[in-house]
């Protein structure tokens, strides 16, 4: 299930520098579990959206190929302290996640 | 005529009436992108597939792509990646590791002042060139880095 998501978001001159901890396994599919010896089936983060007060800012697509509790980190330009930042991703089984932080 | 070529007709139509949907104002682009997740060219195998499956045939190498990785990754399965572009009116970084199964590993599409810079932590079978494409002014740049995996990070 979906675990909470950690954001910092920090002023640098005139842009955000925004950090994301995602809580995911980012199963990659190719994995054998161990006890069974069968593929453990796919599941990872497909698609991420970044929202700076509401305008967005980012859109990933990620594959199998993005690290467990994946990171991502970017600047926007022209961010003021107050500035709501909200991050969401859906993953290939469809389950959701979605987080909100302030730039400061 | 092989089932190849007819999927890629069939995937080059869907996107056409994609673009002009968008073109017409219907869709706006960006929605498109948020609910949409490129299964091609994620499945793509080798990197000039990946290329054609993301429309950067041909990207230009570029000096102002700056990849900052590890020369050598002690662990295949956390591999740090930064990508920084200072190409004017970069609109897109797209990451592509060359020996992984799949290469395409994630594209970012950047927005209303987003910067040309994407930081994230990626997995690597073994050693490969890490390749950063670049979309500005609807033009792709590209460079690539090698980074020396002594434990691989995918299967295991």
């Amino acid at each position: 299930m979906a675990e909470p998501m950690k954001i910092r978001a920090t002023l640098e001159g005139d842009a955000a520098n925004i950090k994301v901890l995602m809580n995911h396994v980012m199963e990659t599919g190719q994995r054998k579990d161990a006890k069974t010896g069968q593929l453990v089936p796919a599941h990872f983060i497909q698609t991420v959206v970044a929202n700076l007060n509401g305008k967005v800012v980012l859109e990933a697509q990620w594959s199998q190929a993005v690290s467990k509790n994946p990171f991502l980190g970017f600047k926007v330009k022209g961010a003021k302290a107050g500035d709501k930042v909200n991050i969401s991703w859906v993953d290939n089984k469809g389950e959701k996640n979605s987080a909100d932080a302030t730039v400061s | 005529m092989n089932s190849k070529r007819r999927s890629f007709l069939k995937t080059a139509g869907t996107a056409g009436s994609v673009a002009i949907a968008a073109a017409a104002g219907l869709i706006k682009p960006t929605e498109v992108l948020a609910v949409e997740w490129n299964k091609n060219a994620f499945a793509a195998k080798g990197v000039p597939d990946a290329l054609k499956a993301v429309g950067a045939v041909g990207a230009a190498d570029s000096k102002d792509i700056l990849i900052k990785a590890p020369d050598i990754a002690e662990n295949g399965a956390v591999v740090p990646i930064e990508v920084t572009s200072k190409i004017a009116g970069t609109s897109a970084i797209m990451l592509m590791v060359e020996k992984n199964a799949s290469p395409l590993t994630a594209d970012f599409n950047l927005s209303n002042g987003a910067e040309g810079y994407v930081s994230t932590r990626i997995k690597m079978g073994q050693t490969s060139n890490v390749r950063a494409v670049v979309k500005a002014g609807g033009k792709y740049y590209t460079t690539t880095k090698e980074v020396k995996v002594t434990i691989g990070g995918c299967g295991g």
